[in-house]
């Protein structure tokens, strides 16, 4: 059994070394050379280091696909679970234990295709933890079959003379799933993905960042309209600043459901940045709260007066 | 109904009330539709028995329907002890002309029949039982009037019940206005006006059916008596074990236990997530394990299939987890409000790969609280998912039994956050694995990756055949050690002799009253019951060598070999033919002449060379 003396508080000790991007290296990545998914990588680490969470309360979680390699790669406390199902048990980490810091990592199919319920759920439920998708719009790891985001004519195994289904939309359906923090990224802007990364983690509810993350060996170039040194064009959300300017009634209002999708229908390659945010109330603090109530109510009694009340109840 | 073994002296029971029949036992079977409030009677009269110090189980049908539909509650209560709800009726109330039609089979001849004669018209020819009608709704709205229509004749039946078994009317009062007590003023008097009719009702249209049970003390433990039915001792079982965080979805007939988790959990500082799907419940169950936390998560057949997938990540990464089943008809949505051992194999291997897990089975309503504690201890110390698989007729029976002493029981629930040495490898070799949950500090530095995919010692990724070798020999030694641990379960009865039965689940009850009637006939006949089912505890072929036959009772199919799943494995495992099946697949639980007459058929004559019918 464990001890009593165990507290739920991990950040005792007052002198701790820096998190460095070298403590928090573990293995090498599998990827392949010239893979998007490096560059979040990177952008992560810088991410932790400026936040510096104590190192024992990171929890970097997957489901399965290339991107879900991710927790090999960083030295934190790591789970690589299943295909599709990585948000259910996030949200059991995230529910469990309020001191925890809970990052999930995933592709397309693990999170649009097979895990699409538990999206749309988590997102209902607006559980308080990080979801990053990196989205290469094909399946990797079974090397080149047709993903929920694969456009409509993409040659795939699975399709081989070009897909017939309509893709997802993954701006559009986050918003509507109810997450409370939407944002697009994309991996050759590092900058823009550790500044979207850091304002999911600091967001108080299930915070999504949508990167799109080549895969060079079976959809090459699929970014490339978005990605300046390839002759694209990276355009960014500019957000409302509320300076009372005639000009910032043009910008965005991340808090206008409406106004992200509008934004999500864009022509391809559509725009970069924060779609939609809100200050809806997490899961973490509604279920804090109903049990504050509830235990105001049994005047906190100890769990064996709880259990005898119940039995005695039984007789 | 048995009556005393020694006649009462002559007169003693006389001067309180000539007309009334000591009995030492008596089943009593309520037959209507469902809104009739059936169980709650059924209900109050057995917690009145819990209360009396008396044994009691009941036994209920449940329609699968939404709203209505014929239902039943049987009670056997009395100052034995009661260890099936009866194979026949002492009595049979009859609210519908349905009701007669579908149970008066049930009556055993010379017991009392008790109809509505506002709604039922018996066969005048049939003189087997003691005929008594009462204008039941009339009387009903009769005594309560006003607007409340029909309502209330379940509490008539009651007085009605009461006044028959001069039960204790103080005490029954006591029992509606608990229940009833915190709504309004007029719902407990409108119960009490309906209760005090049928209380009341003249001795002369009640005469040859005036029973006492005896008061016979047979208890010694000087607790008090629980009156609960199996999902609720379930639930509260797990909360001892020191389960604060579950996760599931609806199915019948799992669900109560998921609604008393709800409310229950959150006065303990804990949480239970209705998930949305099988698949999300018990991923929520296995990141609050992973978080440190003893979980649990729960279905019925269909829904524990769902959820075999992340059970096998579960094998894999050597995570604690309780998972509970509570069987049902099957297969796919089968006869959900019907009882079924079916999910046997499914729960030892059902998922993917060679995934051995820990299946364990309670075998009363009680032993449904004790063995979520056991579960939790194995579930811990071997890191482990548990598997509890219970059924729909211990979910829905209530028994009493004695109060557990929850000061010397209880598990402190807190995870283990403490920090971990140097020598932390999150699967050692050598070791049983002990999750370090995120927030514990790993001496070294570097932080364990807790993984489906086969993995070293440390929890990287290895497809080193050598590892995978050792890996799986790793999760398998580890039960075989549990194993070694588990107590030889005890044999009732004859130690040697024709045959031994073997049972697991619910089935516990009925085995031991058919072969205590079946050694009274002079068979010389054992019970060996199966709580641990896999791992199956060590030395039971020993035992099995003592008997000409072990016959194994279990509440599913034959399959196509001619055994039933527990008998499959017991083949399996000990290659003796004298192991043969006792099956059935009516949805209902076994009756003791039912198994009295399986059992001698395969001892009689035509056995134990006969066919394994």
């Amino acid at each position: 059994m464990p001890s009593p003396a165990t507290a739920l508080s991990p950040s005792a000790q007052p002198q701790r070394p820096p998190l460095t991007k070298k403590v928090l290296t573990a293995d090498h990545p599998t990827w392949c050379p010239g893979c998007g998914d490096f560059a979040v990588l990177a952008a992560f680490y810088r991410v932790l280091e400026k936040l510096q969470y104590p190192h024992e309360s990171i929890v970097t979680l997957a489901g399965i696909g290339c991107s879900s390699r991710f927790p090999y790669f960083v030295n934190t406390h790591g789970v690589h679970y299943i295909h599709g199902r990585s948000l259910p048990f996030a949200a059991g980490v995230s529910l469990g234990r309020d001191d925890l810091h809970v990052f999930v990592f995933g592709g397309d199919g693990d999170g649009f295709s097979i895990g699409g319920n538990h999206l749309v759920h988590t997102g209902r439920k607006n559980v308080r933890l990080t979801y990053v998708i990196m989205d290469n719009f094909v399946y990797g790891l079974t090397k080149k079959q047709t993903s929920p985001t694969s456009p409509i004519g993409f040659k795939s195994k699975t399709d081989p003379t070009g897909v017939l289904d309509q893709p997802i939309n993954p701006m559009r359906t986050l918003v509507n799933s109810g997450a409370t923090f939407v944002a697009r990224s994309h991996a050759s802007q590092v900058n823009h993905m550790a500044e979207m990364m850091e304002r999911a983690a600091r967001h108080d509810g299930f915070s999504v960042v949508e990167i799109l993350s080549e895969c060079v060996e079976f959809y090459e170039g699929a970014f490339d309209a978005a990605n300046p040194r390839k002759g694209g064009q990276f355009r960014v959300i500019e957000e409302r600043k509320n300076d009372g300017t005639p000009e910032d009634a043009l910008r965005h209002d991340p808090s206008d459901e409406l106004a992200a999708f509008r934004l999500a229908a864009q022509p391809w390659p559509g725009v970069f940045g924060v779609f939609f945010e809100s200050d809806r109330p997490t899961k973490n603090r509604l279920e804090a709260d109903l049990i504050a109530r509830t235990r105001e109510k049994t005047k906190s009694a100890s769990d064996l007066e709880l259990l005898q009340s119940s039995f005695r109840r039984l007789r | 109904m048995v009556l005393p073994a020694t006649p009462p002296p002559p007169g003693s029971d006389s001067k309180a009330n000539p007309d009334r029949r000591t009995v030492r036992d008596v089943v009593i079977r309520l037959a209507g539709n469902s809104q009739d409030g059936i169980q709650t009677i059924g209900g109050f009269l057995a917690r009145l028995a819990g209360r009396s110090d008396q044994d009691v189980m009941t036994y209920m049908t449940i329609p699968s329907t939404i709203s209505g539909g014929p239902s039943i509650f049987q009670v056997h209560m009395g100052s034995g002890d009661i260890l099936s709800s009866g194979d026949q009726a002492d009595v049979l109330v009859a609210f519908y002309q349905h009701s007669y039609d579908n149970h008066i089979e049930s009556l055993r001849p010379g017991g009392v029949l008790i109809y509505d004669s506002d709604h039922v018209k018996p066969n005048p020819e049939d003189r087997r039982f003691t005929s008594v009608g009462i204008p039941i709704t009339g009387a009903t709205v009769e005594a309560v009037g006003g607007s409340s229509k029909e309502k209330g004749k379940n509490l008539f039946v009651l007085g009605l019940i009461a006044r028959i078994f001069s039960l204790d009317a103080a005490k029954v009062a006591a029992l509606i206005t608990e229940r009833f007590g915190g709504r309004s003023e007029d719902i407990v008097r409108n119960a009490m006006l309906a209760f005090d009719a049928g209380y009341a009702t003249p001795s002369d249209n009640l005469r040859d059916c005036l029973f006492r049970i005896e008061s016979a003390p047979t208890r010694t433990s000087g607790r008090p008596q629980v009156t609960v039915d199996g999902n609720t001792a379930l639930t509260y079982g797990l909360i001892a074990a020191g389960v604060r965080h579950g996760a599931g979805y609806p199915i019948t007939p799992w669900s109560t236990v998921m609604e008393t988790l709800r409310s229950e959990l959150s006065k303990y500082g804990g949480l239970f997530v209705q998930a949305e799907d099988e698949l999300g419940a018990i991923g929520y169950a296995l990141g609050f394990a992973y978080s440190g936390h003893l979980a649990v998560t729960g279905s019925s057949g269909p829904g524990l299939s769902l959820k075999m997938e992340a059970l096998g990540w579960a094998v894999m990464a050597e995570m604690p987890l309780i998972v509970i089943n509570v069987q049902r008809g099957g297969p796919s949505t089968g006869m959900p409000t019907n009882v079924e051992q079916s999910d046997l194999l499914q729960a030892i291997y059902g998922s993917h790969g060679d995934a051995p897990r820990v299946v364990l089975a309670p075998k009363d309503v009680e032993d449904c609280f004790y063995i979520c504690l056991e579960a939790g201890r194995i579930a811990r110390e071997y890191s482990t998912p548990v598997i509890i698989l219970t059924d729909q007729a211990l979910a829905t029976r209530i028994e009493a039994f004695d109060e557990p002493d929850l000061a010397a029981l209880m598990v402190d629930p807190k995870p283990d956050l403490s920090p971990r040495g140097a020598d932390f490898e999150p699967y050692p070799l050598g070791r049983l694995t002990r999750h370090a949950p995120p927030g514990a500090s790993i001496a070294t530095g570097k932080y364990p990756s807790v993984s489906g995919l086969e993995h070293d010692e440390l929890g990287h990724p290895s497809a080193n055949p050598g590892m995978h070798m050792k890996m799986t020999a790793k999760r398998r030694e580890k039960l075989k050690a549990l194993a070694e641990s588990l107590p030889a379960p005890e044999v009732y009865g004859d130690s040697e002799g024709e045959a031994l039965v073997v049972g697991w689940g619910s089935t516990w009850g009925p085995v031991r009253e058919a072969v205590n009637r079946l050694r009274q006939g002079g068979s010389r006949v054992g019970q060996m019951h199966l709580r641990h089912l896999h791992p199956l505890p060590p030395g039971l072929d020993k035992v099995f060598a003592r008997y000409k036959s072990v016959l194994v009772v279990e509440m599913n199919d034959e399959g196509l070999y001619g055994f039933g799943q527990l008998a499959t494995m017991l083949r399996a495992r000990y290659a003796l033919p004298s192991i043969r099946s006792i099956t059935k697949t009516d949805g209902l639980t076994f009756r003791i002449g039912e198994l009295v007459d399986r059992v001698t058929g395969k001892i009689g004559p035509d056995g134990p060379n006969g066919g394994h019918s």
